[in-house]
């Protein structure tokens, strides 16, 4: 039966720099959850509180219906993988998962029956004797994977886990560990900066700023529905556009119609992401092509309008097929976007932005 | 060609200032005979010497080695008041000549020193015995183990041993499991270099020990004492064990590092990556 954890009102500060601010979150049994956030926000902090690495100054976390707030770290069944792996540099790669069943002082033949179990697991047999230094990055981070299973526990944090590897064994690591939940169903939680990396594994997302939570929920969801302008620019590019909204339509102040918009009238700041602005040919469109640039499935289309300059994106193939160059006019269409209230006001989101079919 | 001469410099100074001092030492020895060799250092007072010269480096060294695991874990694991005014003082010993720490401790614990007329008083005499020796022998030996094992510790950090608290170990666990193989062969070298100083020493025994032959004289001492006597052979015969004793240690060194090559190469591999 997997563990939930339970955090309630968590605080925490180091002197007089708050690092986590009064954090509540659950997390539901056999769930993999991502702590996204930029550095700084709080994150591994939060992640060393429920190993018991760190205590906090106020609040309680709970793991498995047991409080644990004031609990040794080994009494809390936690596995913790470290960013940079922390394996023993003076063992090999055997004794390393060994270490915790040897701590608990478990006969030779469990220990040797458990570890090969494990190295069959992380596909690294053939290196049981290699010390961590003569392995790769993958493998170490797997050693270290494989050295936090080892004692069985209830709950598995991993901090950064694919941070220090390159882009190709990430993306390997992310499906094999991706597999290894489905297999396992141990309540898991990773930190993460690197929103892909949250989106593509997590089950559900915490987007952490400031020490404190700012959104949490299915990935796609908080894409579809960011909550705060911070949200909205973590998840990737934005065009920010001052505008105000007058009759439910929202105006940039630069003087074009962006769409409809269900917010009270007065100022408002539209957020559209360059996949919703479709830049297409018109003999005299307000607009004016200024650069392509080509990354491979995708193609940026920089854009002005007088003093306005906005980022369009689109596949390379919908590129090809529309025929823009640089230097010609075009009217765009907004297909989508979020509307905030001015900077610093709650609540901050007001509404999405619909597309009106008029180009502009 | 550079590379021929610098490698022609190095070997040239080697020879010049290791090689032939070495030879002759042993040369000087045997000069008049193996039978002459023995006699010198089955001397009474010879022994003597190599005893107290044990003695000390038997206290002193694993004194430092102590001092030296406790300084590198509290300077590598917190971060305190005072850490970096004690990492300066562990220093000290290497920036003082061991002639004014001798003196320092004559001044101490003297007969007309700070703390003299109390010792005195209660019959415990440091100056010109072996506890003062001892004490001089570890003021100089001081930095060896700690200088090379603090920066060995700063470097490795705190990771291992969080990880090892995670996976279930307590706290003398952890140290001996993870804190000190991690830093054992800074500890081995500097164990090494501390028992060589140690049972070389001269400047700072000198001052403290009172120079009697066959009492308080050490190898090194002992050298000295015989040589101002005129007795040139034996001074060199007891040279060539304090000789001997480097050659051991250089050889015990090379000997851990060669059985150890795998881990060796590994560890080393890790600190350049």
């Amino acid at each position: 039966m997997p563990t939930e954890i339970l955090i309630d009102a968590v605080s925490r500060a180091f002197g007089t720099h708050t690092v986590l601010d009064d954090v509540t979150l659950t997390v539901h049994p056999g769930e993999l959850l991502a702590l996204l956030g930029p550095s700084g926000s709080g994150k591994t902090t939060l992640l060393r509180l429920i190993a018991g690495l760190d205590q906090p100054d106020a609040g309680r976390i709970t793991i498995g219906q047991e409080d644990n707030t004031a609990r040794k770290p080994k009494e809390r069944g936690v596995g913790f993988v470290f960013q940079h792996y922390a394996l023993f540099r003076h063992m090999t790669v055997f004794e390393n998962i060994a270490f915790s069943l040897r701590i608990r002082k478990a006969r030779q033949a469990e220990v040797q029956a458990r570890v090969l179990e494990l190295l069959s697991l992380i596909q690294l047999e053939s290196l049981a004797g290699r010390y961590p230094a003569q392995l790769s990055g993958g493998q170490r981070q797997r050693v270290a994977l494989a050295r936090a299973l080892a004692s069985q526990p209830r709950v598995l944090l991993l901090d950064e886990p694919f941070g220090a590897l390159d882009a190709v064994v990430r993306r390997d690591l992310r499906r094999w560990l991706r597999q290894l939940h489905e297999a396992q169903k141990i309540t898991t939680i990773f930190v993460t900066h690197d929103q892909e990396e949250a989106f593509d594994l997590a089950d559900r997302v915490v987007i952490m700023n400031g020490g404190k939570i700012c959104q949490e929920g299915a990935p796609l969801e908080i894409y579809k529905n960011p909550e705060t302008v911070f949200v909205h620019e973590f998840l990737g590019e934005s065009n920010r556009i001052d505008c105000h909204v007058i009759n439910g339509t929202a105006h940039a102040n630069a003087g074009f119609p962006l769409g409809a918009a269900d917010a009270p009238d007065g100022p408002a700041v539209a957020y559209i992401r360059p996949h919703h602005i479709v830049p297409a040919p018109s003999p005299r469109g307000p607009w004016s092509v200024t650069r392509i640039a080509a990354t491979g499935a995708h193609a940026r289309i920089s854009l002005t309008r007088g003093p306005t300059t906005l980022d369009a994106a689109m596949t390379a193939d919908a590129l090809l097929d529309s025929a823009l160059r640089p230097g010609q006019p075009v009217s765009l269409l907004f297909t989508g976007g979020t509307i905030f209230a001015p900077d610093g006001t709650h609540p901050a989101k007001l509404t999405a932005l619909r597309p009106v079919l008029t180009e502009t | 060609m550079a590379r021929i001469i610098l490698i022609a410099i190095a070997l040239a100074f080697m020879t010049i200032f290791l090689v032939f001092p070495l030879i002759s030492v042993f040369a000087e020895a045997l000069a008049a005979g193996v039978g002459a060799y023995f006699t010198a250092i089955t001397d009474p007072n010879v022994a003597n010497a190599i005893w107290l010269t044990i003695i000390i480096a038997a206290i002193a060294v694993p004194a430092n080695l102590i001092f030296g695991i406790c300084a590198s874990w509290c300077i590598a694991r917190f971060d305190f008041v005072g850490r970096n005014l004690l990492i300066t003082l562990i220093d000290l010993p290497f920036s003082i000549s061991p002639v004014i720490a001798g003196l320092l401790e004559v001044l101490l614990f003297g007969l007309n020193g700070l703390l003299g007329g109390w010792l005195s008083d209660h019959n415990i005499q440091i100056i010109f015995a072996l506890p003062g020796m001892i004490l001089a022998t570890t003021f100089v030996t001081f930095p060896f183990v700690a200088r090379e094992v603090i920066p060995l510790a700063q470097e490795q950090g705190n990771d291992e041993e969080e990880a090892a608290v995670t996976l279930g170990a307590n706290g003398l666990q952890i140290f001996w499991r993870i804190s000190l193989p991690k830093i054992r062969w800074g500890l081995f070298y500097g164990v090494l270099l501390c028992n060589a100083r140690a049972m070389g020493e001269f400047g700072a025994v000198s001052v403290v020990s009172g120079k009697v032959f066959g009492e308080t004289d050490t190898l090194s001492l002992a050298v000295e004492s015989l040589y101002e006597s005129y007795e040139i052979q034996a001074a060199f015969a007891v040279a060539s064990l304090l000789a001997m004793l480097a050659l051991v240690t250089l050889v015990l060194k090379a000997a851990l590092e060669w059985w150890h090559r795998d881990e060796l190469t590994a560890v080393r591999r890790k600190k350049t990556a």
